[in-house]
């Protein structure tokens, strides 16, 4: 692997008592779309003002090409953050806002409005935007003013910290295809903060999950979303069935259930945790039919999804979340006895 | 066809009935009355009486002589336009004086001190408790020779020094310890709506401490700092104590003119006449700057 743009070790920040960000180490390669997922707290966008420049690290090192920045103040940073609030300058039109950066850097007028009018081009805003007020743009127009100035400072590191957060569902769904659109277009690195695994799905390599401080587990979305290494990976990930087990010789000793069940091969040295299944890897099993693992309940409810339906299995005390695409979708009705199952390989094994 | 005209005109009927009705019985306009009353009897009506003896013969205390524009005449040919313009000057480098010092202070306030910015608003306030003139008196007893501040170096250091009282310095000073709060509030006020975020960005993308300060920071703040200083001109303009408690006389202002012109000289029509022109003078600057800086663009408001 070639030497990473961006590499963090053993890096920690404490505000007080409070240690926000607990020792990281990570590697991000040059024109990579790396995103941080983790929910509210779990210190992911200390880490990323850290990177920015914003905040001083307490402990560790943050090495751009090898070098230190640990001590580099942002506005000497070859790095540029897209934020929350986008922090657009609101009493200046959007050329002034795009040309900002060019303008710090004396960088002439004429030279300055043609970058500016090429970046409107590359984000599909309309030229005469150049003379237009920020507060008469709407969300998505003002998303890509923001991403425009940010483009406009040319950085090599572009930090997001969860701009699409106050964006309603269906722009937010273009606006994420656009982001990674324009990574390809532009080719360069991304990092990427978000509390949306989902949104991080999309768009991203790599991810890296964080949870109260640290880094759980980074790796491509696919891998992430088949081997969550925990149940809080797992969780994270959208709605899981979850059970506690134990092997006992013959299997996997489920105490909810009362029964054995076939986990996954591999991971011997298991000793407790969580058997996770997805919810579309479980099926009603028909009469006749079998499964390596089945278990009986009542059929409780049923939810439509879009293109799936999500039915909820009560099986004593626990519940079960199965789905179907909308042509599969199950005849019974509700309060009917129904057979579930799934296969062991479909399953996953999970620490706490 | 006609049917539907007909309900139409109908509607447009009970519409036109309802919007008056509103009108006539206006919750707002109701609860608004006293205090219009209020602001009739004891803000406009002293205003129109002086404005209708500033058109009375000199030296009379009556309204009903034809009017005359004598007393602005006499006005234009004296030499009030001294006084004037030594209160404009005094007014101005009041409040540029008051811009340098407050804008840390305000600064601070808004941005960095966080529960001590309570204490410190709470110790500019108090003071604000005692009235003006025994805080000026108070100042007298701390620079007059042998006073507090020159009899204390005297006694510590041996050295003696002349006061600045009665005299320019000394009515600035005053002038700038009384209106403080005046500039300072309204532009904690104006700085503390630029967000953290908007200064970061521009950090962030390059800019220096100074260009910070220059194109978000003081921009951004404008509103804030434009009526802060406003207030500070207008009320320094029209200001008494301070040059004759702290200036004697070695200066005569606006507001000594007019005093005068109302006790000592017993000439109604003068005084009014001066004090109208003071007036039309803070108002047209007010409404002009005001309306030449927009105030929705600054903040990026929508219209």
């Amino acid at each position: 692997m070639a030497d990473p743009i961006l590499r963090l070790s053993q890096l920690s920040k404490r505000f007080g008592q409070f240690e926000a960000v607990k020792g990281i180490d990570l590697a991000i390669q040059e024109g990579e779309f790396f995103t941080i997922v983790g929910p509210s707290g779990s210190g992911k966008t200390t880490l990323i003002r850290m990177l920015a420049g914003l905040e001083e690290p307490s402990d560790g090192e943050i090495l751009l090409r090898g070098e230190r920045i640990n001590e580099t103040p942002a506005n000497r940073r070859p790095t540029c953050m897209v934020f929350q609030s986008l922090a657009l300058f609101p009493h200046r039109s959007v050329g002034q806002n795009i040309e900002f950066p060019l303008k710090m850097r004396g960088v002439p007028p004429v030279e300055r409005m043609n970058r500016a009018l090429e970046l409107l081009r590359l984000l599909r805003l309309p030229e005469d935007y150049y003379k237009k007020q920020v507060s008469q743009c709407s969300g998505g127009e003002r998303q890509r003013i923001a991403l425009a100035r940010a483009l406009a400072f040319d950085p090599e590191i572009l930090f997001f910290d969860e701009p699409l957060s106050a964006i309603d569902y269906r722009l937010r769904k273009t606006l994420e295809k656009e982001l990674k659109d324009l990574h390809r277009e532009t080719g360069k690195t991304f990092v990427y903060i978000t509390h949306s695994l989902e949104e991080a799905m999309v768009m991203s390599d790599r991810i890296g999950i964080m949870r109260l401080g640290e880094l759980v587990q980074v790796g491509a979305p696919d891998e992430i979303y088949s081997r969550p290494a925990n149940r809080f990976v797992s969780e994270f990930m959208g709605e899981v069935n979850v059970l506690e087990v134990k092997p006992n010789g013959a299997g996997l000793h489920c105490p909810v259930l009362g029964s054995t069940l076939q986990g996954p091969d591999g991971k011997a040295d298991f000793e407790s945790g969580y058997l996770v299944i997805r919810p579309e890897y479980l099926r009603f099993i028909a009469p006749g039919e079998t499964a390596e693992n089945t278990v009986t309940g009542v059929l409780y409810n049923e939810y439509a999804l879009g293109s799936r339906i999500q039915y909820q299995v009560r099986v004593g005390e626990q519940v079960f979340l199965v789905e179907k695409l909308r042509e599969q979708r199950y005849g019974g009705k509700l309060d009917d006895e129904v057979t579930i199952g799934w296969e062991a390989r479909d399953s996953v094994l999970a620490t706490e | 066809m006609t049917a539907t005209t007909e309900v139409r005109s109908a509607e447009n009927a009970t519409l036109r009935q309802r919007r008056e009705r509103r009108l006539r019985f206006s919750p707002g306009l109701l609860t608004a009355l006293p205090v219009l009353i209020f602001l009739a009897l004891a803000f406009a009506a002293p205003l129109l009486a002086v404005f209708g003896y500033s058109f009375m013969p000199e030296g009379t205390f009556d309204f009903t002589f034809p009017p005359t524009l004598e007393n602005y005449l006499s006005v234009f040919s004296g030499s009030y336009y001294i006084s004037f313009a030594k209160s404009l000057g005094l007014a101005l480098v009041t409040v540029v004086l008051l811009m340098v010092i407050c804008w840390p202070i305000a600064y601070g306030m808004a941005k960095l001190f966080g529960r001590w910015a309570n204490l410190m608003t709470l110790a500019i306030i108090i003071p604000l408790f005692v009235s003006e003139n025994i805080r000026l008196f108070g100042w007298v007893l701390f620079l007059i020779k042998g006073g507090v501040f020159l009899g204390g170096l005297k006694a510590w250091l041996g050295f003696d020094g002349e006061s600045i009282l009665y005299d320019v310095p000394a009515i600035v000073l005053g002038l700038v310890y009384v209106y403080l709060p005046f500039t300072l509030f309204p532009m904690v006020l104006g700085i503390s709506m630029v967000s953290r975020e908007v200064t970061e960005a521009a950090f962030d993308m390059g800019a220096s401490r100074w260009q910070v300060f220059r194109e978000v920071e003081l921009p951004l703040a404008t509103p804030g700092i434009l009526i802060g200083g406003l207030l500070t001109f207008i009320l320094s303009l029209g200001s008494l104590a301070e040059s004759k408690i702290l200036g004697g006389q070695a200066v005569i202002m606006i507001a000594d003119e007019i005093e005068t012109a109302f006790t000592f000289g017993q000439n109604w029509p003068l005084g009014s006449a001066l004090s109208v022109i003071l007036i039309l003078f803070s108002g047209t600057l007010v409404l002009t700057l005001l309306s030449w800086v927009d105030l929705d663009r600054i903040l990026g408001r929508k219209k």
